[in-house]
C-alpha cells in the first residue's frame, strides 16, 4: 500500500520534473550562440540555403512554437531527427545507453565494493593506526575529482604499466554480433567470457575513475554510523553470546547502520552517472556521455535535447529505486 | 560449595590509569542470587562488563582473575573466551528497547546462537525458543517469534530477553537493572519473573541494583561496592539485621521502604562518606596507584 503510493506519487513528481527539465533545456540551448544549421553546411552555403534548411528542421520558428511542436512528437515518442547523424534521436540514444549503463553500475559495485571492505576494516580495527590510514585514504580519495583520477589512471596503467585498456569499449577483434547493446550482459548469456573479460577490461579505468569518490564517500559515512552502531546494546548482547567481532560488525551493526548509506549513494551515484560525461570522452568509451559532448560540439539541438531528457529521467528512477530500497530493508517503515 | 562464578583482586583503570574497580572480589554460588549494589558510578556495571567481555574500550584489566565454572577467563585468548562466556553465562540487559537489533524478527535473535555457537538442531532451536516464550508468560508465541522488535511493548521485550538469556541454559546469568527501564507496574512483574526462573532453572544471578529494597526480595548474598571498592560482602540475613561496614548501614538507613516505610530520604552522612573515601585512598596507595 505504502510501496504503491509512493510509485504514484514518485510518477507524477518526475513527469513534472522532466517538464521541467525540458522547458530549462530547450531554452537554454537556443539562447546560447552557435547556430546549428551553419555548422553543418559547407562553408559555401548561401543565406537562402540556411534559411531552407532553418525552416526544415522548425527554427524559424518562435522558441514557444517549436517547443510545442516537439512536446507534441515526444508525446508521440517522436524525440525528432539528429542534426548532425541525420538519424532518429530516439534510435541513437537509447542504442547508447545500455553502454553508459553498463559503465556506470560496474563503478558503483567497483565503490560499493572498496567502499564497503574499508569501512568494515576500518570498523573492525577501529581506534588504531589502520583505521586513521583509511581515513587519510579516503579524504585523499575525495579532494580529487573523478576526471583527474581519470587522468592519473591513463598515466599510470595506460603509459607507465600498461596492463589495462584506457580506450574504447572492446577490442575490435573480439566485436561478436551483439543483437543489443548490452554487451557486457549479452556476452555473459553467451557464455563468450573471452568477451566479457576484454569488456570489464576495458570498462576497469574510467569504471575506477568514476569509482573513487564514491568509494571514499561510502568509507567515511558508512565507517561512522558502523561505529556508532558497535556501541548500542544489541550489539554488546550479541559478543555476550560468543559472536565474533567480524560477525557482530557484519550481521548485528551492518544491516542497521547501511540506511543513511544507502540514500546517500543513491544521491551520489546520479553525480556519478553525470560524471560519465566526461570519463566517457577521456577513454574514448562510446556511451552517451560521449554523444552527448558530440552533440553540444555540433549544436545538435534535436540530439541534446533527447539525452539530457534520458538523462534526467535517469536520475529520478534511480531516486526512485532507492527510495523503495530503503522502504524495503526497513522494517518500521514497511509495517508502517 | 565451591562458587560457580569466583572474581579474584579485579582491577579495572581507564586507560591512562585512574581506577575504577579496586580489587574486587565476591563469589558467585551455583543457584544462589548474589546481589550487587551502590550509587550510581560505583562500577556495578563495569563488573559485569568485565566477566562478560564487554568493558568499554577506554576500560582494561590491570590485574586480577575471573573463574568461571573453574576457568579463568582472563587466561584465555579473546575468540575462546568470548565462545565460553556465550556456552555458559548470558546478559539480561538494562533497556529492552535497545537490546533487541531491530531489524531481525525476535524468533532468529533467539534462536540463532544456539544454531550457530552451540551447533543446535534448527527445529530444536525453535522448539525451545517458543516453550521459553510460553515460560515467560507471553502470549501467542509463534506469532510474537515472526514480530519485530519496534513492534511490542517494552515489558514484552524484557520478557523476551529473559527468555533468551535462559535458551542455552547457562549456569550464570548477570541482570544488570533489569527493571530501571520499565514502567513501575511492569517492574514487579518482571522482578517476580527473574526471580521464578532463577529457581526454576537453579541458575546462578549476578544481580545489579542501586535498589536495597530489591535485593531484600530476591537475593541470598550480596556487595555493597564503593567506588569500584567492595565495602561489604554478606549473607542477606545477615546484613539487614547488621550490617558491618558504617557505609553499608548508612545506605540501608537511606532506604525507605526498610527502616522508615514513611519514605522520606536519610542521605549518607558526611563523615561516613569521609571514612570510606580514606579507605579507598588507602587501597590505592597500596596498589600503588
Ligand atoms: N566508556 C567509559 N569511559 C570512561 N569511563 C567510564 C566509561 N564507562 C564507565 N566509566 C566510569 O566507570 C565508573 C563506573 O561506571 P558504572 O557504569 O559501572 O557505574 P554503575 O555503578 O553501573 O552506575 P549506574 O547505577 O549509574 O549504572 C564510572 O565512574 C564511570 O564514569
Ligand atoms: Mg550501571
Amino acid at each position: 500500500m505504502t510501496l504503491l503510493r509512493l510509485i504514484l506519487l514518485r510518477i507524477l513528481t518526475t513527469a513534472i520534473t522532466l517538464f521541467g527539465v525540458a522547458v530549462i533545456v530547450f531554452v537554454v540551448i537556443r539562447v546560447v550562440p552557435g547556430n546549428p544549421i551553419a555548422m553543418m553546411l559547407p562553408p559555401g552555403a548561401t543565406d537562402a540555403d540556411i534559411a531552407r534548411l532553418q525552416a526544415q528542421y522548425g527554427f524559424d520558428k518562435s522558441i514557444f512554437e517549436q517547443f510545442i511542436i516537439w512536446l507534441g512528437g515526444v508525446m508521440q515518442g517522436d524525440f525528432g531527427t539528429s542534426i548532425s547523424l541525420r538519424q532518429p534521436v530516439s534510435m541513437l540514444v537509447l542504442g547508447r545507453l545500455p553502454a553508459t549503463l553498463e559503465l556506470s553500475i560496474f563503478a558503483l559495485v567497483i565503490a560499493v565494493i572498496i567502499g564497503g571492505m574499508m569501512a568494515l576494516t576500518g570498523t573492525r580495527y577501529r581506534d588504531t593506526k589502520t583505521e586513521g590510514a583509511i581515513d587519510v585514504t579516503a579524504g585523499m580519495a575525495l579532494s580529487v575529482p573523478d576526471f583527474l583520477w581519470g587522468l592519473v589512471l591513463i598515466l599510470l596503467f595506460g603509459v607507465l604499466w600498461p596492463v589495462f585498456h584506457i580506450s574504447g569499449r572492446i577490442s575490435p577483434s573480439l566485436n561478436i554480433d551483439f543483437t543489443t547493446n548490452f554487451y557486457v550482459f549479452e556476452s555473459l548469456l553467451r557464455l563468450r567470457f573471452d568477451v566479457w573479460l576484454d569488456l570489464l577490461s576495458h570498462m576497469f579505468m574510467p569504471a575506477l575513475a568514476l569509482a573513487i569518490p564514491l568509494a571514499a564517500i561510502i568509507a567515511q559515512l558508512l565507517k561512522q554510523s558502523l561505529k556508532e552502531t558497535m556501541h548500542l546494546d544489541y550489539v554488546t548482547l550479541a559478543r555476550t553470546k560468543g559472536y565474533g567481532e567480524h560477525h557482530v560488525i557484519t550481521r548485528e551493526a551492518l544491516p542497521n547502520a547501511i540506511l543513511p548509506t544507502l540514500t546517500l549513494v543513491g544521491v551520489q551515484f546520479t553525480f556519478l552517472i553525470g560524471g560519465t560525461v566526461i570519463i566517457e570522452r577521456l577513454f574514448s568509451y562510446e556511451g552517451l556521455g560521449n554523444m552527448a559532448i558530440d552533440a553540444v560540439i555540433n549544436r545538435d539541438l534535436p540530439l541534446i535535447q533527447g539525452i539530457v531528457i534520458l538523462f534526467a529521467l535517469l536520475f529520478t528512477l534511480v531516486n526512485l529505486a532507492v527510495d523503495m530500497l530503503y522502504v524495503v530493508l526497513n522494517p518500521r517503515l514497511r509495517h508502517a | 560449595m565451591k562458587p560457580y562464578l569466583s572474581i579474584r583482586n579485579l582491577c579495572v583503570t581507564l586507560k591512562h590509569g585512574a581506577p575504577i574497580l579496586r580489587s574486587v572480589s565476591l563469589d558467585v554460588s551455583a543457584g544462589q542470587v548474589h546481589g550487587l549494589v551502590g550509587e550510581s558510578g560505583a562500577g556495578k556495571s563495569m563488573i559485569g562488563k568485565a566477566v562478560l567481555g564487554t568493558l568499554p574500550r577506554a576500560l582494561h584489566i590491570r590485574s586480577g582473575e575471573i573463574w568461571l565454572d573453574g576457568v579463568d577467563l582472563l587466561t584465555l585468548p579473546l575468540q575462546e573466551r568470548r565462545k565460553r562466556i556465550g556456552a555458559t553465562a548470558a546478559l539480561i540487559p538494562q533497556d529492552p528497547l535497545t537490546a533487541l537489533n531491530p531489524s531481525r524478527r525476535i524468533g532468529p535473535q533467539i534462536t540463532k546462537r544456539l544454531v550457530d555457537i552451540l551447533g543446535w538442531h534448527k527445529n530444536a532451536a525453535e522448539d525451545r525458543a517458543l516453550d521459553l516464550l510460553a515460560e515467560v508468560h507471553i502470549p501467542d508465541p509463534a506469532r510474537v517469534m515472526r514480530s519485530y522488535p519496534h513492534e511490542l511493548s517494552g515489558g514484552m521485550r524484557q520478557r523476551i530477553l529473559i527468555a533468551s538469556a535462559f535458551a542455552a541454559e547457562p549456569k550464570l546469568i548477570i541482570a544488570d537493572e533489569p527493571t530501571t527501564a520499565l514502567d513501575v507496574t511492569v517492574q514487579k512483574q518482571i522482578l517476580r519473573l527473574i526471580a521464578d526462573m532463577q529457581a526454576r532453572h537453579g541458575t546462578a544471578l549476578l544481580f545489579v541494583t542501586h535498589d536495597l529494597g530489591v535485593v531484600s526480595k530476591v537475593c541470598d548474598t550480596l556487595s555493597v561496592l564503593y567506588a569500584g571498592k567492595v565495602v561489604e560482602d554478606a549473607r542477606m540475613q545477615r546484613f539487614f539485621m547488621r550490617p558491618v561496614h558504617p557505609y553499608s548501614a548508612a545506605l540501608l538507613a537511606a532506604t525507605p521502604t526498610y527502616t522508615n516505610p514513611t519514605g522520606s530520604l536519610k542521605p549518607v552522612p558526611a563523615t561516613v562518606i569521609e571514612d570510606v573515601e580514606t579507605e579507598v585512598q588507602q587501597h590505592d596507595m597500596r596498589a600503588g596507584l
